[in-house]
């Protein structure tokens, strides 16, 4: 992309200086077009982006349950922040589902892009693993809150039928992030598949021919090709599906709400409650700092870790 | 908002790479004839493949059979891949169309269910940020990728750092702005914040815009078209498909978007489909929830967004993730 860059805006120079022979127009009438073009974004972008991120910032220095204005208190939230465990739960809690989530949400896309490239270019197929996605992760919260119901839902039928003891998915402490986890890989596994997919067709062929011509078998062109082939774009997947998984929301809101004690109350949901349902908007957005901080070390490091900028195919 | 980076990837693989996009397939076409024996490897990985079909379709007709139950009569059959007791009641009531003796004799609460108003405000609500957004986005888009003004590339690095901004940190600030305007719980409130721009969608748009041959504008402006002309009159023509496919993806987003309605949209005259699911769910009396009711709702909300991609499903498909073959 940044190459793409570069090369448009020496052509851009070049057409310009032709043009300006031509015609009159300088960079000062495009500078008034330009404005008047990007101004409804800018606006928005002001507005509704940075100034919130700057004062976002600032309420949580401050004491503010929206009644009066905000009251100065500097670090108080911070240092409390500190000292609350249900602070740290939520972290704890968001932290183990974001484990389990991506570790089985990027292995089965992984798989699943494979065996597409390998068996088949039906788009009726990605298609159809692509219909969780369509779905809000309302829709599918409530979709799995029925299948996995401990007294009359089919995967509890089925337990009882194969005689295992039946499982109270949302209402176990133990299984209850585990279960939330598995929904939103259902909802996402085919969309991440299909991103996985795309990378995977920047792999040229011959690499995999000159690869079986010296008699390695598939799972070594697996591990000694396409893994590191796949790098850039697993690193990038990795970023966007990580920083959405940390902010999950939806499914603990219309099943367990935070419950059963508290092993759902994950970052996002924490934040909701202290700041609408407890009028705590400052103490709400110095934990929404710490969550934009986490995010972004961990956005960092993954680009770093995993080389994100270069290819091997170089 | 998850739609992501390789969303933008068509633009790179168009028209220039048809050669090399040839090349390809005639190889891969060679390569997929050498492979298609039935090796015992084979067989096992359209078998993983086909139970992982399975796991994602099968919960949708699961979702159909227990829709077209009657609530009451559920518990006696559980396992039974047929509706149990079919009847349509659980849609009427979700319409509104049963009487509250009816809907309770089924096992619904009984509790009016405004659907079309909520189905009126989703429409409205994911439309006038799709048609705001997508409008001005790409506008914006223009000037980024076609116009040469000093700070332009700083302008535009900066709107690319907002994609950084984890969208929670935001609504905090958002709520206590649209309150203080005096827009808490109306559609312009919930509307508002994505209705000028978001910076995936300017992304997105450049990219595309980055693509359009020179020629053509230049050959427009000799002719004495003013750069309003060249954007409305060639640009945006010329960029139907991308401008298109930015369009359902906002839609379906919007349509699907939670938090934000939740917080500032959750009275009946302004709650949205997926909010108005949760307080539905949440209704329902907590020993026997109106398991049909529920499913026929969730089917009904979601029927919208599995039209809309049945009739785009190429391009949504495409626009994820280019496959470079067709």
């Amino acid at each position: 992309m940044s190459a793409s860059t570069v090369a448009d805006a020496d052509v851009s120079t070049r057409g310009r200086a032709r043009r300006s022979l031509r015609l009159p127009t300088g960079r000062r009438a495009e500078l008034a077009t330009a404005l008047v073009f990007i101004l409804p974004a800018l606006i928005g972008f002001t507005t509704f982006y940075l100034v919130p991120t700057l004062r976002g910032i600032y309420y949580s220095l401050t004491e503010y349950n929206l009644l009066g204005s905000p009251t100065w208190v500097g670090m108080d939230n911070y240092v409390k922040l500190v000292h609350d465990p249900l602070f740290w739960n939520a972290l704890k809690v968001t932290i183990w589902y974001v484990v389990l989530n991506i570790t089985f949400q990027t292995t089965i896309a992984v798989l699943l892009a494979v065996l597409m490239q390998r068996l088949t270019r039906s788009t009726a197929l990605r298609g159809a693993l692509l219909i969780p996605w369509l779905i809000s992760n309302v829709i599918a919260a409530m979709l799995w809150f029925w299948l996995l119901d401990y007294q009359i839902g089919l995967v509890n039928q089925f337990l009882d039928w194969v005689g295992i003891h039946r499982i109270a998915f949302f209402g176990d402490e133990v299984w209850a992030i585990p279960t939330i986890a598995f929904v939103n890989v259902w909802r996402h596994m085919g969309y991440t598949a299909l991103l996985v997919f795309a990378g995977l067709q920047t792999i040229p062929n011959y690499v995999y021919e000159a690869a079986s011509l010296d008699g390695a078998s598939e799972v070594t062109a697996f591990r000694r090709i396409t893994l590191p082939l796949l790098r850039p774009v697993l690193a990038m997947v990795l970023v966007i599906t990580v920083t959405g998984s940390f902010q999950v929301f939806d499914t603990v809101a219309v099943t367990t709400r935070g419950g059963p004690v508290n092993v759902t109350r994950v970052i996002q949901y924490y934040i909701y409650q202290k700041a609408f349902g407890e009028g705590q908007f400052g103490y709400g957005s110095a934990i929404a700092v710490v969550l934009f901080i986490i995010l972004a070390i961990l956005a960092t490091l993954q680009l770093r870790l995993l080389r994100a900028g270069d290819s091997d195919l170089a | 908002m998850t739609t992501t980076v390789s969303d933008a990837r068509p633009n790179d693989a168009g028209g220039a790479h048809d050669a090399d996009a040839q090349a390809k397939a005639r190889a891969d076409a060679r390569s997929r004839a050498r492979r298609r024996r039935f090796t015992p490897g084979r067989i096992a990985a359209w078998i993983v493949m086909i139970a992982f079909l399975a796991l994602t379709i099968f919960p949708f007709l699961w979702m159909l059979r227990t829709a077209f139950s009657t609530t009451r009569a559920l518990p006696t059959d559980p396992s039974s891949l047929l509706p149990v007791d079919f009847t349509w009641g659980a849609f009427k009531r979700v319409l509104g169309l049963a009487s509250f003796d009816e809907a309770v004799a089924e096992g619904g609460s009984g509790a009016a269910v405004n659907f079309w108003l909520y189905l009126r405000n989703s429409f409205v609500y994911s439309t006038a940020v799709t048609l705001g957004q997508v409008f001005f986005c790409s506008m914006a888009a223009y000037a980024f990728a076609r116009l040469r003004w000093p700070g332009r590339n700083l302008v535009f690095g900066i709107f690319l750092g907002a994609l950084l901004v984890p969208p929670i940190f935001t609504s905090l600030p958002n709520f206590i702005l649209i309150k203080n305007l005096g827009l808490l719980n109306t559609l312009p409130g919930m509307i508002l914040p994505t209705l000028l721009m978001t910076p995936f969608a300017v992304f997105f748009l450049r990219q595309f815009f980055l693509g359009i041959n020179r020629e053509i504008e230049e050959a427009a402006r000799i002719d004495g078209a003013g750069q309003w002309r060249t954007f409305f009159r060639i640009i945006l023509p010329m960029s139907v498909a991308p401008v298109t496919t930015l369009g359902i993806l906002t839609f379906i987003a919007t349509w699907n978007d939670y938090f934000w309605p939740l917080i500032v949209g959750n009275t009946e005259n302004t709650r949205v489909l997926t909010v108005a699911l949760g307080v539905f769910r949440s209704q329902t009396p907590a020993g026997s929830p109106d398991w049909a009711g529920l499913m026929a709702a969730t089917l009904v909300a979601a029927a919208p967004m599995l039209l809309l991609f049945f009739s785009f499903a190429r391009r949504i498909i495409d626009s994820i993730g280019y496959s470079g073959s067709k």
